[in-house]
């Protein structure tokens, strides 16, 4: 068991770092302490990233809400052009 | 503007997939409603619509996000699923299925003890959680479960912002 254990820690250790660091670089919060150079356990980027991912679905539901009340308001029978514009170059 | 990743979908054509689907998705929403404006009926319904929007932007986004990753498949898998469930339950009118407190995330069972050597190996502990928030996380190794992860929040952001856009766009 031991032999496995250090052929995929070997095999994987270079690439499990580069994937936590690309993470980092997503999450908000700990993009600045990067800039400033301080080095952020891997641990703290795995529980930010729960956080983060908590809070982009809190503001999925919200969302969902603003727009099922606007619904009925939109005005559009197609696809609005518009909109689409708005939406797709910010 | 982004510059495009070198994954195969770059994110400016994943953006203007999902806001085409969810905007026709929008649209079906709004026909197949009834479009009653009776208060009394109206919470049951509005929640039920509030729903359907909430489903059609995840779904929306996991057939943006293409089939070649894990956690778009296990989204659309899961949504089939559940609304096979559903209907199912619709027939029967009971609500005591409600076992699950989250809809059916798991895809595949794997033992979970290999899970926990692989990730407290190298020092982390917090996977288990992260696995249970990334669609089909938990029949991921550790090292998929990051890239999986990585890219399932660039897709969140971008859903964010395009619903955001959207709403802004008709509450004018």
């Amino acid at each position: 068991m031991s032999t496995r254990r250090s052929r995929t820690s070997q095999f994987t250790e270079d690439e499990i770092n580069n994937l936590i660091f690309k993470l980092q670089a997503l999450l908000p919060q700990l993009e600045q302490r990067r800039n400033n150079g301080r080095v952020v356990a891997p641990s703290k980027i795995l529980k930010e990233t729960c956080s983060y991912i908590r809070r982009l679905h809190r503001e999925m539901d919200e969302l969902s809400e603003r727009l099922t009340s606007l619904l009925d308001n939109m005005e559009i029978s197609s696809v609005d052009a518009q909109l689409l514009r708005t939406v797709l170059l910010q | 503007m982004k510059n495009p990743q070198r994954s195969p979908t770059n994110p400016g054509s994943v953006r203007s997939r999902f806001t085409q689907v969810f905007l026709q998705s929008l649209l079906r929403i709004r026909k197949h409603s009834p479009a009653s404006s009776s208060s009394s009926s109206s919470l049951g319904e509005f929640l039920k619509r509030c729903h359907r929007v909430k489903v059609a932007a995840y779904v929306s986004m996991a057939r943006a996000a293409g089939t070649r990753r894990a956690w778009s498949r296990a989204m659309l898998w899961r949504v089939r699923h559940d609304a096979h469930r559903h209907r199912l339950l619709q027939g029967r009118c009971s609500r005591s299925s409600s076992r699950e407190r989250s809809p059916g995330k798991k895809k595949r069972r794997t033992k979970k003890k290999k899970k926990r050597r692989d990730d407290q190996e190298h020092g982390f502990g917090n996977a288990e959680k992260l696995q249970k928030l990334v669609p089909g996380g938990e029949a991921m190794d550790f090292s998929c479960l990051l890239d999986e992860t990585a890219h399932y929040i660039k897709c969140l952001v971008t859903q964010v912002k395009v619903m955001r856009s959207i709403a802004d766009f008709y509450s004018l």
